[in-house]
């Protein structure tokens, strides 16, 4: 009951405050004057001095994109030299020696994506200076990417006729300094004031009463940990990630990290809202995400508490934060693998198989339910194009979205979205479970092995980052599979996506009227739902059943492998 | 061309022909333009090589035999259905062709005729046509006039004017002069001719795909691809799968069985039917008797979302019709009535027949006889504007009554030193503001009163025009009356706009203006001087009567000139696209149920307990006898219901004129839930029927 209370709070909260954060968030994009601009104003314009910045001057399409891929593509580079080299720079106070090429390249790619995902664990592997001016600033500049790829989509979906679809340098700067920065400060702040540590120290040793000594890792853990979340990312400071006491001391802190997942992404549906000059078409989108994701976590918490006929037990505590119980620890799962963040407090491998499977199916959709900052709502967008173009046609009109024509190129790009993410899942898994470099990772046999695969690369191509673990991927065969992953997985939908912000720029718009094909209504949320299912889910089945389908039946019959 | 308004979708000779041609269309260059069923072509290829290979090693496998033919029905079934919609086309190209006879023409060159072959005529020459002769080519009359017999092209028997000047002067090559001579002025290139492209049009040999179906083949090859993916995937998580059972890894998944999936999955069922949908919807509007000129033009009527409509023969009946009889002081409303019944008698005009029709039905007021009054009718004539009748009254007097336009009125009583009342002009004035024409009469120098002339709005032209709007369909009534009567008309017909004292020009500013705004505009015209509007417009129709230029101009032509013809080919345009969509939704639908046929069936050899329970088999809710009939029977589904749609495909869904939000809630209740559940149905029906049979 108590836990229920905790569930239902934790919604009120989250659903009550996407809204202001989206109209904040509108102002900020917009230009508009908001609370904000006199604190900060002087930051974002000296911003726009230094680098040259013309922050009126509007780009198309193709330059924007431009923008985004070198800039990520450079982040990628100084990440992997900084990796490589960390042994000679400063801030090292472990004496860690330099990463592995391929291991500097997995999280290079990893934290350029806003995947997060950690072959590598952090206390053992990366210097405070890595961690900070490495994986820290990624940790901003990432979500910022994923913002700033979901302005230009709606700028296009709501401009008419242009070619403009506004300025990355500008969107960017805006979404680093007046949402991202105040946001983790305060966060931070919070984490510190609870008891997380936020320090240049070296790890603390201490004399335990069996008189061994006990290295503790310490670090500046609390600011990472506010961005991790916040920007969805999901990269830990420790290997232990939010269930480490140090990033997430009390149930006070893991209801803000949860909170903080969500609430950017939740928020932009709103934003959207505000742009589209629709709260009617917001509130679609972000039911839609809602009934997914409050679906996942019905179906994941019912399984956790079910009769576990291997351990004959209900509530199976394994893997657990045994410091927050069943419940919280099942909330975070689903809440980080429908954010795309991939922070964990929990052990998603020891989930029981059905609470695995939504977690992996959260994940397999394309992280749409709220999902990345940024990239949850742009993937979701895709949806709504899929969705318009397949049910569109039975109003007796071509498809149309905010009045703007669905036409073969959107399908197209629409497609490749939908399609490069699922070529990595399926065929690079495939390629796993058969070569011996990638059944030599395996803790697991039997399905649940299956499942660890595939897990790991819907993690890498959904940006996720988390893993269910149990499966060795710091080798050089996963580091590499993974990163191409991420890439793939990242810049295979980020691309198309801005190629439809081009093309749907340029049309015109259809006024409303009654032989519109209404997308703001209860029925459009029960078709974008019926495609995502169908479309985005169901391609799964056949492995799904295989992996985490299997070991629920075989559960039921009390065998394991 | 008889048989193009008939309502039988297939005749035994269609059929025929229709299958023959599904296997012509196994060329794979032909099958290729279908992505999806050239994938299933590809499959069932290479489940007939397993097949044979199978035969030469000497053993044969019923259920790899079976797949393989229910495999080739699939993609002969796709075929069928598009020869189907073909051949209705083709049957009516054959009609066409026979009307395109080899002629001869008689070319003029500096006024010396010369007898040539049709096909030599080029654009600009000069041809003499007369009584008997077909005529050679698309032209224009530039002297003469001459009644010509189009239904060769239109169906319709009655012979047509067509005169040199204005907008009646074109002629259509293949049609035939019944009465006296024109010359003509070729217009179109050998080859090229209307009838030419109507031909090739109907038969779809030239048939364009159009946007919105190229979007859609997108679409479903973009599914099939993630299909194929998963497809192609499986083997690998089986042999990881097998490989923990402890099972020996010959026990992989055959290719058949994959191919079954695949074909399964992948979209096939709207795959198969969509050009037929493309095809028949050309189809629909021909027996409509509109002939478009692409498919594009189809879409694009669907989508129009305003529409600008000529008032006359539209919205109003071509003529105005007597509704009152309105006296002057001093004169009861039996005289003005028997007054104005007198002088119309023989006024063959539709008004003055609706005259002696309300005298009749108000007063009772019979035809007399006209011999006895020595009565001479004067006929309306453009100079005087007034029509009348001159009769002796038995003491000999002779009396003028006439009837006209009140000028022409006050000037006829005022020459014969009568005065004009000022309660006559209070009259006439307040019937225009009406939207009426008022007529005065007047025997010799007094005025009797006025006839109350109405423009009659069509019959359910005002429902017509509810369920336009209800579809989010704005018309605009477009009439060269003044503001005045256009508004009071536009109130009663019921129009959400109108364009009074409209020119050509007016039109097209305003088609722009519409199009500017994001809308899509579709007009009907027929003169020269609309041509720029006709092609400026998404959706132009032009009348067959019209010009040679309007009908170069518009996308549509239609045969009737029936200027109601462009709702109905909005109705046209909007079925097409529902029908495509709904079968898209239905075959996207389906493969709920299949996932639950095949996956429990492949996946029964794995993770048995040691109690011999399969873990998976708990998926099988249907429960299908064996893997092997589970898969069989899915895949023969998945082949009939191809033939199954066919008549839907052809037919369209039913076309309903309610709004956006309702039709989508009514289709996807049909097509989006009926395409989760039927399947679940029929794959279990053919699973008893397999067993029951031992197919396998």
């Amino acid at each position: 009951m108590n836990e229920m209370i905790q569930i239902v709070f934790f919604m009120v909260a989250f659903v009550a405050l996407s809204p202001l954060l989206g109209k904040f968030m509108a102002k900020v994009f917009m230009g508009e004057n908001h609370f904000m601009k006199p604190v900060l104003g002087w930051l974002e314009r000296s911003v726009y001095r230094v680098s040259g910045i013309k922050s009126e001057e509007e780009m198309n399409w193709k330059t924007y994109t431009y923008g985004i891929l070198l800039f990520n593509f450079s982040g990628m580079v100084f990440l992997f030299l900084l990796q490589m080299f960390h042994a000679y720079l400063p801030l090292n106070t472990e004496k860690l020696p330099n990463v592995s090429w391929h291991l500097s390249f997995n999280t290079a790619v990893s934290f350029v994506t806003n995947t997060n995902w950690q072959s590598y664990s952090g206390e053992n592997t990366l210097s405070y200076l890595v961690q900070m001016i490495g994986l820290t600033v990624q940790n901003f500049v990432s979500a910022g990417t994923g913002v700033a790829v979901l302005l230009a989509l709606v700028r296009g979906l709501t401009r008419k006729t242009t070619e403009n679809l506004g300025n990355f340098w500008a969107d960017m700067t805006r979404i680093v300094i007046y949402v991202l920065l105040p946001l983790s400060i305060v966060l931070t702040m919070l984490f510190v004031g609870q008891g997380a540590v936020q320090t240049f120290s070296h790890y603390a040793r201490a004399t335990t009463l069996q008189g061994t000594e006990q290295v503790i890792p310490l670090g500046p853990a609390a600011s990472q940990s506010a961005i991790k979340q916040l920007g969805t990312n999901g990269g830990g400071f420790f290997n232990a990630n939010a269930a480490h006491p140090f990033e997430s001391p009390t149930p006070f802190t893991n209801f803000l990290g949860m909170l903080a997942l969500l609430l950017i992404s939740g928020g932009l549906v709103f934003t959207y809202g505000h742009y589209t000059n629709s709260r009617r078409q917001a509130w679609t989108i972000f039911i839609t995400m809602f009934i997914l994701f409050a679906a996942g976590l019905a179906l994941s918490l019912w399984a956790e508490y079910g009769h576990n006929n291997v351990l004959n037990i209900a509530g199976n505590m394994e893997g657990k934060e045994t410091r927050f119980g069943v419940a919280n620890s099942v909330l975070y799962s689903v809440i980080t693998t429908d954010a795309s963040c991939g922070a964990v407090n929990c052990m998603h491998d020891s989930l029981s198989p059905l609470s695995g499977l939504v977690s992996m199916f959260n994940v397999m959709l394309g992280e749409i339910i709220f999902g990345g900052v940024g990239a949850g709502l742009y993937g979701m967008v895709i949806f709504v194009l899929l969705t318009v173009f397949i049910a569109g046609l039975m109003v007796g009109r071509t498809p149309e979205y905010l009045g703007k024509k669905v036409e073969a190129f959107e399908v197209k790009m629409a497609i490749f979205a939908v399609l490069a993410p699922s070529i990595v899942i399926k065929l690079f898994s495939a390629i796993a479970c058969t070569v011996p470099a990638g059944l030599a990772g395996l803790n697991n046999s039997g399905p649940h092995g299956l499942s660890e695969i595939l897990y790991a690369f819907s993690s890498a191509a959904g940006n996720n980052g988390s893993a269910f673990a149990g499966l060795n991927t710091n080798t050089v065969f996963y580091n590499l599979m993974l990163g191409f992953g991420m890439i793939i997985g990242r810049f295979g939908v980020i691309v198309p996506v801005m190629a439809i912000a081009g093309s749907m720029g340029r049309k015109k718009i259809t006024p409303v009227s009654s032989g519109t094909f209404k997308t703001d209504n209860w029925l459009f949320v029960l078709l974008l739902l019926s495609v995502i299912i169908i479309v985005g889910g169901l391609t799964f089945f056949p492995p799904l059943a295989l992996g985490p389908v299997v070991e629920h039946f075989l559960m039921n019959l009390g065998v394991t492998y | 061309m008889e048989n193009r308004n008939t309502t039988r979708l297939f005749t035994g000779e269609i059929v025929v022909r229709a299958i023959k041609d599904s296997f012509f269309k196994l060329n794979p260059a032909i099958l290729v333009k279908n992505p999806v069923i050239f994938i299933v072509g590809i499959g069932a290829l290479m489940t007939s090589v397993v097949v044979l290979s199978d035969i030469f090693a000497g053993h044969f496998s019923a259920f790899n035999f079976q797949i393989t033919l229910w495999l080739w029905f699939t993609v002969l079934f796709a075929n069928f259905a598009e020869a189907i919609a073909e051949g209705r086309g083709k049957a009516q190209a054959d009609s066409l062709r026979k009307s395109r006879t080899e002629t001869k023409a008689r070319r003029l060159v500096h006024n010396k005729e010369e007898l040539v072959v049709a096909t030599d005529l080029k654009k600009g020459d000069l041809v003499l046509c007369a009584a008997g002769d077909v005529i050679p080519a698309d032209g224009d009359v530039i002297e003469g006039i001459a009644s010509v017999d189009e239904s060769a092209i239109t169906g319709e028997s009655a012979p047509v004017i067509r005169e040199s000047g204005g907008d009646r002067c074109a002629v259509t090559g293949g049609t035939k002069v019944i009465s006296d001579q024109v010359t003509i002025k070729v217009t179109s290139e050998p080859g090229n001719t209307f009838l030419d492209r109507m031909i090739a049009l109907v038969e779809s040999a030239k048939r364009q795909k159009t946007p919105n179906e190229i979007a859609l083949i997108i679409l479903l090859s973009g599914l099939t691809i993630i299909f194929l993916l998963v497809v192609v995937c499986m083997p690998a998580y089986f042999s990881y799968s097998l490989k923990a059972s402890g099972i020996s890894a010959d026990h992989n998944l055959t290719l058949p069985v994959l191919i079954a999936l695949l074909v399964c999955l992948i979209p096939t069922t709207i795959g198969g039917l969509l050009s037929a949908i493309g095809i028949s919807g050309m189809d629909r509007l021909l027996r409509k008797n509109v002939i478009a000129t692409s498919g594009k033009a189809i879409e694009a009527a669907g989508d129009t979302d305003v529409l600008l409509l000529d008032k006359t023969g539209t919205i109003t009946l071509g003529n105005r019709m007597a509704t009152d009889f309105i006296p002057a002081e001093g004169v009861t409303v039996e005289e003005l009535a028997d007054a104005a019944q007198l002088s119309s008698l023989s006024d063959e005009t539709p008004e003055g027949r609706s005259i002696v029709v309300l005298a009749k039905e108000k007063f009772n007021i019979r035809g007399r006889e006209v011999h006895q009054l020595q009565a001479s009718f004067i006929p309306f004539s453009a100079q005087t504007r007034m029509s009348g009748v001159d009769f002796k009254t038995p003491d000999g007097k002779t009396h003028q009554i006439r009837k006209g336009a009140t000028d022409s009125i006050r000037s006829f009583v005022q020459n014969n030193n009568g005065f004009f009342p000022q309660t006559i002009l209070e009259v006439v004035s307040g019937l225009a503001r009406l939207g009426a024409t008022p007529l005065v009469v007047a025997e010799d120098n007094k005025v009797l009163g006025v006839i109350h002339l109405k423009d009659i709005v069509k019959g359910g032209i005002k429902q017509r025009f509810a369920e336009l709007r209800k579809m989010g369909i704005k018309t605009v009534m477009i009439t060269g009356d003044n503001a005045l009567t256009a508004a009071a008309i536009a109130a009663e017909a019921g129009v959400d706009d109108f364009m009074a004292e409209a020119t050509p020009e007016d039109k097209l500013r305003r088609i722009r203006e519409e199009q500017a705004s994001g809308h899509l505009v579709g007009m009907i015209g027929d003169g020269t001087n609309d041509a720029p509007a006709l092609a400026q417009a998404d959706v132009g129709l032009a009348m067959n009567t019209g010009t040679q230029a309007a009908r170069e101009a518009g996308n549509m032509v239609d045969l009737d000139s029936n200027p109601t013809k462009l709702i109905e080919v909005v109705e046209t345009g909007k079925q097409l696209l529902m029908t495509r969509g709904a079968l898209t939704t239905f075959s996207i639908a389906n493969d709920v149920a299949k996932y639950f046929a095949i996956i429990p069936a492949i996946a029964t050899l794995l993770y048995v307990t040691s109690s011999g329970i399969a873990p998976l088999s708990v998926l099988n809710i249907m429960k299908l006898a064996t893997p092997e009939s589970a898969i069989l029977s899915a895949v023969i589904f998945n082949a009939l219901i191809i033939i199954a749609l066919i008549p839907l495909a052809l037919k369209g869904v039913k076309y309903r004129p309610i709004s956006a939000n309702r039709v989508l809630a009514l289709n996807i209740l049909i097509y989006g839930i009926g395409g989760v559940i039927i399947p679940f149905i029929g794959i279990k029906l053919i699973d008893m029927f397999v067993v029951f049979t031992h197919m396998v």
